[in-house]
Order: structure tokens, then sequence, then C-alpha cells
């Protein structure tokens, strides 16, 4: 096989999974930062139970986070050495700083939160949860940044026929990656929503199958008190209502923030990669006109079998320009243009190793980006529809005893990692086959591109990169199958299994008892 | 010589230097619970006192090789790629290790517990084994053409100056990780762990003095030579300290060795980064690996003003878990109660 495939499949595992864990951080965080302010503020226990509980929650899924970033870090270095070389100059600063000015920050201070209940002043300690989660959200957008550069490169001069850093300010506020990185947080909001909302309905559904609450003829909730199990009161019942009313709010919020930064994205991207958008809208023709569906054969890489059985006119347009009218070039128009500007074979470089002359297909996997790109948006729009629903039937203060409907809302929890997965997939597959993207427009700088073929570390063999995906992918599977055994044994223990205390003496914040034993230990 | 390739060359060494001394001990504490715990407790009494650190002292290695990429990218892509294989095994460590330390309290039953301490140690061992050789390799030399490619197989950078770069650094992480849970611990494990010190420190810092020693005899200067006196000096009073029970003292005593022994190392072989082991003119140096000056000095506006308070609150969060750890402290196994009827 071929060193590049097995790297892109390495550096496609790795960061889906990656990514599956990390907008699970950025979602809850804030959330449950929050909850803690509210119970600072109010002294209300329900507050606090609220925060112990997803931060146990946010704890488990966060150490994944950290663990499999590591790679992502050394993986440039390891199997794309050649691309570390041609983008170091301006690739790796944004790097470091994400290194320094926000994982510092947060590795640091969520140490402090852990092992500082007890120990510190409420308000210092609930100020070490707001930093370590303001940490997470700059190291988003630094990475973002450094993803961003390679969408639409700019703040750069070529010397020597490599890129060179002039201009620091024009990287960080690039088009691009303000535009992804305000679309990155807001799906993740949706992603921490989603979370929020299906295992408080599971919670407020078992509450009522074991006849704790019940509801009264207008439908209300009465929430009661099961005497013989720890924690589960009404304050119980609070927690959870507030919870999943929380996490749909904060899940349309989030959706509807995709919406519109990533309507601004789609009109980035017909500008700045005017391909990959073709063909995410199998728009094979120059032409107005939006595909609903498109069958045929989207996976040939060209478009002689694409047929659009349902088109909207004027729509893509609109997408792209915001009127009915403006035609957006089509793949088979575009195909000639970038043949032209960056020829049709790889140039006989020692770089391409022994894919040096090969053809260059300029069009992405169409299978790809058009379903990528739709199951994205009907994921989101699923859950927010979903979310709004939700809204309605608990608008009585408790779930329907229905089985199916709980069933359904914990299933709907991963309709928006899948959203997320599927934008990432498409916004990188969709940039194939160039590992930094040419940008001919204006706002781009003409010339700083790298086709992924001349990426990949010459000196390392197929043998040692099959070496590694193999050994990560199944250690990241086992890890995954550990990771979801704690948090559904966790989510089954509900409150009283993230705060033991409830089931044995009530907390005393004064009594001497906090000097002698720890409040929290490993 | 521009003097920005030189100020980053200082800056990747205090990086690492850095990262040596802080994730040097916790990474001796995780092979100590496989060695020197005698029961679960003891076990949880050394899991806790790094418990709110350890992550923090990871992004030392983090920023140290992201700095490099930023600094000198031509070092940071030859180093990795070469040493593909041993610093997938220290990726795999790292993982297990990381999701060990936070799972290990999660299950109560003995054979959960067994397995994630095991992960701990053996993580602990391999991450600093793989690390120590991947950092006397980066002094010694690799096998790397005009590119700065690999030539040769998979293992070709093998040879006994990894073994030792890695024995050096596990040896180090032991002495120190004891001398840290001597400090930091009350009870048996203080015992234990100061015993540790006084009788194994000489043999167990022999691998790391026998590195320093080498790259002096290869490229040593003058200045070089007074900070490895320096070390020495440093070394012996730790010791002396230990025995005299005077555990802070013996802890920054072990700091110091490291920072002028380390120091020793990367001031002998500047302004080479990597040298190759095929052709000296195809060694990488400060000048021939690093980025733009444009780039340097972005890089050192912002570690000027993000280092320094990173070292403030890292401290800071020593100083509120300053309080030594013991068994005493250690509440009871944490048993999750489903809070469903069945
Ligand atoms: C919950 C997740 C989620 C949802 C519901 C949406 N997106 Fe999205 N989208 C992402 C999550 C995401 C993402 C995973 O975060 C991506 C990948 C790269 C990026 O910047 O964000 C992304 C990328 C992405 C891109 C590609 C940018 C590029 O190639 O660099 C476009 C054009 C859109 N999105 C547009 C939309 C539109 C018009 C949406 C619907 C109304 C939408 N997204 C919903
Ligand atoms: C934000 C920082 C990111 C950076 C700097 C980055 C960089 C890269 C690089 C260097 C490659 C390999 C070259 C290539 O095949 O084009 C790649 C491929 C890939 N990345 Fe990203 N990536 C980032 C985020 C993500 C995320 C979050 C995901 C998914 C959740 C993702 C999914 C993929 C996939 C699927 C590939 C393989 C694509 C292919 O080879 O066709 N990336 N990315
Ligand atoms: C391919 C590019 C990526 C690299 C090099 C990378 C690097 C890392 C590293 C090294 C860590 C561990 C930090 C620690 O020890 O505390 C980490 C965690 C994290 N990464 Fe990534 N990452 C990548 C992609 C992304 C993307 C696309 C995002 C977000 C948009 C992201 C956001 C985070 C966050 C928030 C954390 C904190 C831990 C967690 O959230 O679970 N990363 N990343």
């Amino acid at each position: 096989m071929d060193p590049v495939d097995i790297a892109r499949w390495q550096f496609g595992i790795t960061t889906v999974y990656h990514f599956l864990l990390v907008p699970l951080t950025l979602g809850l965080g804030p959330t449950i930062a929050i909850m803690q302010t509210l119970w600072v503020r109010t002294g209300n226990e329900r507050y606090l139970r609220m925060t112990k509980f997803w931060g146990k929650l946010y704890l488990i899924n966060f150490i994944m986070g950290v663990a499999t970033g590591i790679v992502q870090e050394f993986q440039f270095g390891m199997a794309w050495s050649q691309y570390s070389r041609f983008v170091g100059d301006v690739f790796g600063a944004p790097l470091a700083m994400e290194g320094l000015l926000a994982f510092f920050f947060e590795s640091t201070f969520l140490g402090i939160w852990i092992f500082g209940w007890g120990r510190l002043p409420k308000r210092i300690h609930l100020a070490a949860l707001w930093i370590a989660v303001a940490g997470s959200i700059a190291s988003a957008y630094f990475i973002i940044v450094a993803n961003s550069w390679m969408q639409h490169p700019v703040g750069v001069q070529l010397i020597d026929g490599r890129p060179v850093l002039v201009d620091i300010w024009a990287v960080l506020t690039n088009n691009t990656a303000v535009a992804a990185y305000s679309h990155t947080l807001f799906g993740s909001l949706g992603v921490g929503g989603g979370f929020l909302l299906g295992i408080a309905w599971y919670q407020l559904w078992q509450r009522r199958r074991d006849g704790i609450d019940t509801v009264d003829i207008t439908g209300r909730v009465v929430p009661g008190e099961a005497l013989t199990i720890p924690g589960r009161d009404r304050a119980d019942h609070g927690v959870w209502i507030i919870s999943l009313r929380l996490g749909a709010i904060i899940a349309i919020v989030g959706f509807a923030g995709v919406a519109f930064t990533g309507d601004q994205q789609a009109k980035l991207m017909f500008d700045q990669q005017p391909m990959k958008m073709a063909a995410a809208e199998a728009a094979c023709q120059t032409g107005t006109g939006f595909s609903v569906l498109a069958i045929g054969d989207l996976s040939a890489q060209n478009c002689n079998q694409v047929v659009n059985i349902i088109e909207i006119p004027g729509l893509l347009s609109f997408l792209a320009k915001g009127d009915l009218t403006t035609k957006v070039t089509g793949v088979n128009d575009l195909v000639p243009s970038y043949q032209t500007t960056y020829g049709t074979t790889l140039p006989n470089n020692p770089i391409y190793g022994a894919r040096a002359g090969q053809t260059i297909n300029y069009v992405p996997l169409m299978a790809v980006t058009y379903w990528g790109f739709r199951l994205m948006i009907g994921f989101g729009a699923l859950a927010a529809f979903a979310a709004i629903v939700a809204l309605w039937i608990t608008r009585k203060g408790t779930v329907p005893r229905s089985k199916w409907i709980m069933r359904l809302a914990v299933l709907g929890i991963f309709a928006p990692f899948a959203a997320n997965a599927a934008g990432w997939v498409f916004t990188e597959m969709g940039r194939q086959p160039f590992v930094v993207a040419p940008n001919p427009n204006p706002s781009g700088v003409d010339g700083v591109f790298m086709f992924t073929a001349a990426a990949v570390s010459p000196g390392v063999s197929s043998g040692e990169l099959l070496f590694s995906v193999i050994t990560l992918t199944l250690l990241y599977a086992a890890l995954m199958v550990v990771e979801v055994t704690l948090l559904v044994k966790y989510i089954r223990a509900g409150v009283a299994g993230a705060m033991p205390e409830l089931a044995e003496m009530p907390p005393d914040d004064d009594s001497d008892h906090r000097d002698d034993v720890l409040a929290f230990a490993y | 010589m521009d003097a920005l390739h030189i100020v980053w060359f200082v800056a990747i060494a205090a990086l690492w230097i850095g990262f040596l001394i802080l994730e040097g001990f916790d990474l001796g504490v995780g092979m100590h619970m496989l060695f020197t715990a005698r029961n679960d407790t003891h076990r949880r009494v050394m899991l806790n006192t790094i418990g709110p650190v350890w992550d923090g002292n990871e992004v030392w290695l983090l920023v140290a090789g992201a700095a490099t990429f930023a600094a000198f990218p031509f070092w940071y892509a030859s180093l990795f790629s070469t040493l593909y294989v041993p610093l997938t095994l220290v990726l795999v460590a790292l993982i297990v290790r990381a999701v060990a330390i936070e799972f290990r309290g999660k299950g109560a039953s003995d054979r959960w517990r067994r397995l994630w301490d095991l992960a701990i140690g053996l993580g602990s061992l391999v991450a600093a084994f793989g690390i120590g050789a991947a950092l006397a390799l980066t002094t010694t030399g690799l096998p790397i053409n005009a590119n700065g490619d690999r030539v040769g197989g998979p293992f070709a950078w093998f040879n006994g100056y990894a073994v030792l770069g890695g024995l050096a650094v596990v040896g180090f992480c032991l002495v120190h990780g004891a001398a840290f849970l001597a400090l930091k611990t009350d009870g048996p494990v203080r015992e234990r762990a100061g015993t540790i010190v006084r009788s194994w420190a000489p043999i167990a810092l022999l691998p790391i003095v026998a590195w320093v020693l080498v790259i002096q005899f290869q490229h040593g200067k003058v200045y070089t030579l007074i900070l490895i006196v320096g070390a020495v000096a440093a070394v012996t009073w730790a010791w002396i300290s230990a025995r005299a029970v005077r555990e802070g003292r013996a802890f920054a005593g072990m700091a110091v060795f490291l920072l002028l022994g380390a120091a020793s190392i990367f001031a002998s072989v500047f302004p080479t980064v990597l040298p190759s082991t095929i052709d000296p003119s195809f060694s990488l140096t400060v000048d021939n690996a690093s980025s733009g000056d444009y780039t340097l000095g972005v890089m050192s506006v912002v570690t000027a003003f993000g280092l320094p308070l990173v070292l403030v609150y890292q401290t800071w969060s020593y100083w509120v878990f300053r309080k030594r750890v013991s068994e005493s402290h250690i509440p009871a196994a944490h048993f999750v109660v489903p809070a469903v009827r069945k």
C-alpha cells in the first residue's frame, strides 16, 4: 500500500476520534461552569448536584481528549515530515501558542478544580473552573487557526518555494478561521446540549417508571421522594428537569448558530475552494440549481454518471452569493482551470517518490463531500427539531412514561456527534488532492499550496505506518469501550453516584472532617 | 549566527528541562506504584501526590514538541519521523498512562485496579525510556540524509546511546520520583521513598552521569565543564540532604542536578541540534533548521508573555496542594451504587 494512503487513514481515524471527545468537552464545560456559578450565587444544593454529576462525566471524557490529543501533536512530524518542513514557518506557531496559552491553563486549572473541592474558597474554586473552560475554548481557536491556514493560506510570502510567515495577524484573523471557529463552537454546543437532554430524559423516565414522580390531572408533575435510595429526592427531580430544559435550549442555540455561521463558511468556500463546494453540491454543470438528490456513481471522482434528479433553481446561487442568478461554476468547468494552473501530472520531483508523474485528479470523492455535507446538515436539523419537541413535551415538568420516546431521546445524543464528524470529513476530504489548498482568489496568497502526495514522511516505510495505524486503532477501540462503560455506569448511578456523601452524611463544610480526608482522591 | 536562533535554542532546552524536572517526578511516581508500594492504600497515597499536577506537567512535553515545530521545523520533522517506531510506543504509553490515572479509581474490584496500576507503571516506564532514548539520539546523531530523512530501515536509529539515554531518564525519574514522594507523603510511603533515595541514588544516576560525560568528551567546552561540576555538587548535596532526612533540599538538589546536567549537554552540542551520522554536512544546526526571523520574533513575544505566567500559576498550584498526603487522608474506595431500581 502507498504510504500516503496509510498516513491519511491514520490521520483521519485519530482526528475524527479526537474530535468525538473534544466537542463534548467544549460544549459541556461552559454549561458546568454556569451550574457551579448558580450554586455559588444561590447556595441552592440542586445546582451543586448538577455540577458534580455532569462534572464527573465531563472528566471521564476530558481525559480521553487529553490522551488522544498527544497523538495529534506528534503526528505531523512523525508521518508528515515533508509537510512539517514545508509549512513549519507558519503552522507550528499556532500549535505552540495553543500549548502555551491554552493547554497550560486548561490542565493546571482543571487539576486545581478537581482536587480543590473543600480546600479552596468557593469563589476561587469556581474561578479555576472558568479558567480551565476558557483554556479549552482558546485551544480550539488556535487549532482551527492552524487548520484554516491549510484551507486558505494567508499572511505568508513564497521565498525559495516555501511559505514564510510575514503577517501573524493575518493568520490569526483569517476569515476562514473566524467562520470555522464560531461554527465549531456552536456545533459543540449542540453536542453538549444533546448530551444533557438525552441523559436527563433517561433519568426522569426512570423516576416515572419507578413511581417516584407522578402527574396530576392537568399533566403537571408531582415530584416525589424515594426514601430507600439516597439522592432520589425532590432536589433530584429538579436536577434532571433543569438539565433537560437547559440542554434543549443550548442545543437549539447551537443549531441556530451553526446554520448562520455555516452559511458564511459556504460563501467563503465557493470563493476560496470552489472545487470543494461544487463537489459538495454535485454541481457538475455551471448553473444556479441546488441538488436535493443526486444519483449515479458519485464515487468515480468525475461527473460522467452523476444525475441530479431533483434540483431547486436559484438556490445554489443563493447559498454561494446571496442572490438567485449568479452562475456557480461546476466541476466540469473547474477541472480544466485547475489543470492549467496546477498541472495535469505530479511533477518529476523526488519528494513525490514513486508517485511522481501520476495524473492528478482534482475532483474529490464526491460521495464523501456530497453526503458528508448533507449528513452534517441533516443530523443537525434532526437534533434541533428534536430539541424543540422535547421542550414542548416537558413543559409540565417531566417526560412521558413511554419507553420508546426515552430510547429516541437517548439515541438522539449521537446525532450531533455524527454531524460534527461528517462536517470534518467533508472539510478535510473535500480539500483533496491538496493538503494545503491553493487559493487563486485575491484574498489568498497565490502559489502557496501542497499536494497531499508530497506531504508524507519520505523516510518512513509502509510497514511502520501500518504498525502505528493498527496499534492506535485497536487501542482507541478498546478505550472507547472502557469510556462508554464508565459513562453508562455513572449515568445509571445518577447524582448519588457522583456524590457518595449523599448516601453517608450531609456535607458539612466546616467540620474538621474536611482537614483529614481528601474531598476528592483518585 | 543569528541571535534569535540562540534564544530559541535556549528556549527549547528550557522546555525540555522543565519537562524532565516536572514530569520526571510524576513518571517516577508512576513507576514506584509498581515497585515501591506495598498495598493499595500506598498506591493511592502515591497517585494522589501527583493527581492535581501531572497533566500540567505533561503539557511541558507537548509545548516542547510544538515549540520545536514552530522554531526549528526541520529538527522537528527529522527527529520525529526518524524515530517513528519508538515514538509510537511512547504515544501508546502516554495514552494508556493518562487514562489509567483517571480510570483507576472508577472501579472497586481488585482486578480493575491492578490492571490500571500496571498501565500506570509500565506506561511511565516506557514513556521515560523512549523519551530518554530520543533525547540522547538527538545529541549523539541519527542516520539522516541531505533532506533530513532516515536512511536504513525502521530501526536504523538503534544503538548503545539510545539505551543509555533511556536508562538515564528512567534512573533519574526513579530517584527524583522517590525524592518527591519523600517530600509529599507521610507514614510508610515516606520512609520507603527516603530509603530508596539514600541507598539507590548513586547507582540509578550512573547512566545519566555517563551520558553527560560522553557528550562532554565528544563536544565539551570549558564552560560546560563548569556546569558539570555544578551538577555534581548539586547531586552530592541532594544525597547528603536525603541522608539527613532534609527532604525539601534533597528534592531541590535533584532538580538543580538535572538542570545543570541537561544544560551541559545542550550547551556542548550547540549549535548542532541533530547530527547526521552519515555525513556531518547533513547535520541540522540552529541555522539550517530554524524558521524565519519573523516567526521566531512572534514566538519570542508570545513566550516572553506566556511562560512566566505559566510558572506563576503552576507554582501557585503546587502551593495549594502543598500538604503531605498520608494514609489517613485517603477516603474509602468509592463504590458506585446504581440509583436505579431494577
Ligand atoms: C453539530 C454539528 C454541525 C452542524 C449541525 C452543521 N455543521 Fe457545518 N461543520 C461542522 C459542524 C456542523 C464542523 C464539524 O464543525 C465543521 C468541519 C470544519 C469546520 O470548520 O466545521 C463543519 C464544516 C462546514 C463547512 C465546510 C467548511 C470548510 O470546508 O472549511 C460548511 C460549508 C458548513 N459546515 C456549512 C454548514 C451549514 C450550511 C449547516 C446547516 C445549517 C451546517 N454546516 C450544520
Ligand atoms: C483543526 C486541526 C486539523 C488539522 C491541522 C488537520 C490537518 C490534517 C492533515 C495534515 C491531514 C493529512 C493530509 C490529508 O490527507 O489531507 C488531514 C487529513 C484528514 N483530517 Fe484533518 N486536520 C484537522 C482537524 C480535523 C478534524 C477535527 C477532523 C475530523 C473530525 C479531521 C479529519 C481528517 C480526515 C478524515 C483526514 C483524511 C482526509 C483524506 O486524507 O482524504 N481533521 N488533516
Ligand atoms: C489535528 C489537530 C489537533 C492537534 C494537534 C491537537 C492537539 C491536542 C493535544 C495535544 C491535546 C491534549 C492537551 C492536554 O494534555 O491538556 C488536545 C486536547 C484538546 N484538543 Fe486537540 N488537537 C487537534 C485537533 C483539535 C480540534 C480540531 C479541536 C477543536 C476544535 C481541538 C480541541 C482540543 C481541546 C478542547 C482539548 C482539551 C481536551 C479535551 O477537550 O478533551 N483539538 N488536543
